[in-house]
């Protein structure tokens, strides 16, 4: 251990809920994205998912608000170290989607894009059994365009930049294809427990 | 595979023939290639130097032998350790133009309650050693080749200040502005170093004869107007409200959005 003179940091708080190397960050919620907030209406929103399923099907606005209201309530985790406690985004458990396209059982992997062209990718595991959602409500207002309104991808359980704001479709694959950042350096999946920030963490 | 597409009935029907696919364009790739290994290894730096900028920031020289090297514009992960195993870390831009000293310089504001921040702005001396990896993420790193708009506030002029420095180290041709939004003349960080190539906007208090007020579309208007060959590449940095406010100058004053590259604290 290399102990830095003088630094006592924090008072320390006995939470579990927050992993390895990240703090609190209370009531703030950064905006880090890295490229122009797009104008982007309700109006002009949709959500496709094609690639390996055995119907490719688009959403638009009021399409999406006719599957299953879901909700999150719990935490998030940004790479750059802040978590945030007990917020709630609205909207349809990404499982309701995945009814409609029926995923090919050769299809691992996801790349998630957004209307602005930022993409990620995930585990098509990491997607499923209730562990992410598309949502277009935050604290029970619309989501601000800067968290990615008017709907964006949310999958909690990993580094928030694997939850694509401004999402505008999945593409299922049966290989894993790196995303924006993936192809800057970043960990491949991004499990905040096992501190995955970097390739090769 | 059959298409099928749910729309509101309401709403116009969908382009005859395709599918409804969004036209996306971010382009802003990365620049370079990173390097998974620098990344993923703490070194050992040590403390050579701490500079006063304003009253708010300093600059904290660190000597890093085995630093693999940096372009301008990417940063680094820094770790504080208390006796009881606890850590702190914290991303931070690279101030420094890479050369071959063995060292990188940081330039931190002092955070209020920030205890990263406030431990080197209050108990950090030369010979102190803390920890560090990096250089991190390509997607701000500007390599020297493109030209270069800079747009920053407060210290988020930090890692244009290491474009600008490579740039002036290696002599480059390529056209290089800096847009710098400040409080007041004393709250501009590296003052003293700014050329010919910087024009200072400043929001609260101003020298005498200069304007006081927000960055506008005037300020960015003749810089785009230089129409350097090839486009500028825009890098804007600081707060959200900042890069919202200056990126919405720019594509409004024409630049393309695919090449407006945003860091924002957080």
């Amino acid at each position: 251990m290399n102990v830095t003179r003088g630094f006592t940091g924090r008072p320390r708080v006995d939470n579990p809920g927050l992993p390895p190397g990240q703090y609190d960050a209370g009531e703030d919620w950064p905006v880090l994205s890295a490229e122009v907030t797009p104008d982007l209406a309700p109006a002009d929103w949709s959500f496709r998912i094609d690639g390996l399923v055995e119907r490719p099907h688009t959403w638009d606005w009021d399409a999406a608000h006719t599957l299953p209201e879901s909700a999150y309530t719990g935490d998030i985790h940004c790479v750059t170290g802040w978590s945030k406690f007990g917020v709630r985004f609205g909207g349809v458990c990404l499982d309701a989607f995945f009814d409609v396209v029926r995923p090919h059982g050769s299809a691992t992997h996801a790349v998630a894009y957004s209307h602005t062209g930022y993409t990620t990718n995930l585990p098509l595991a990491d997607l499923t059994g209730g562990q992410a959602w598309i949502v277009w409500e935050y604290g029970g207002e619309p989501l601000p365009s800067e968290h990615g309104g008017p709907a964006r991808l949310i999958v909690p359980h990993l580094y928030f930049w694997k939850s694509a704001k401004w999402i505008a479709g999945l593409t299922l694959l049966d290989h894993d294809e790196p995303g924006f950042w993936e192809r800057n350096g970043y960990h491949e999946r991004g499990n905040p427990w096992e501190e995955q920030r970097y390739s090769g963490d | 595979m059959t298409e099928t597409a749910t729309t509101n009935p309401t709403a116009p029907p969908a382009p005859a023939g395709g599918p409804l696919v969004p036209a996306t364009r971010f382009a802003v790739p990365g620049r370079i290639e990173v390097s998974g290994r620098a990344a993923t290894v703490w070194q050992t730096a040590t403390l050579t130097e701490i500079r006063r900028e304003t009253p708010r920031t300093a600059t904290f020289r660190l000597a890093v032998p085995a630093w693999a090297g940096h372009l301008p514009g990417q940063h680094l992960m820094l770790r504080l350790t208390a006796p009881d195993g606890y850590t702190a870390q914290r991303h931070y831009s690279l101030a420094s133009a890479p050369d071959d000293s063995g060292h990188v310089e940081l330039t931190l504001d002092h955070v209020p309650g920030g205890e990263v921040s406030g431990w080197f702005h209050t108990v950090a001396r030369p010979g102190d050693t803390v920890e560090v990896r990096g250089p991190l993420s390509g997607f701000f790193a500007w390599p020297g080749d493109r030209p270069a708009l800079l747009i920053g506030a407060g210290s988020g002029v930090v890692p244009l200040m290491s474009m600008v420095r490579h740039h002036r180290l290696r002599g480059l041709d390529v056209p290089l502005r800096l847009l710098v939004s400040a409080r007041g003349p004393e709250e501009l960080i590296y003052a003293s170093e700014l050329g010919t190539e910087t024009t200072p906007v400043f929001t609260r208090s101003a020298p005498q004869g200069v304007p006081v007020g927000r960055m506008a579309a005037a300020h960015v208007a003749p810089l785009l107007a230089e129409r350097p060959s090839g486009g500028w590449e825009a890098y804007v940095c600081g707060s959200n409200a900042f890069a919202e406010h200056a990126s919405r100058l720019l594509v409004a004053a024409g630049q393309p959005v695919e090449r407006i590259r945003i860091e924002r604290f957080g």
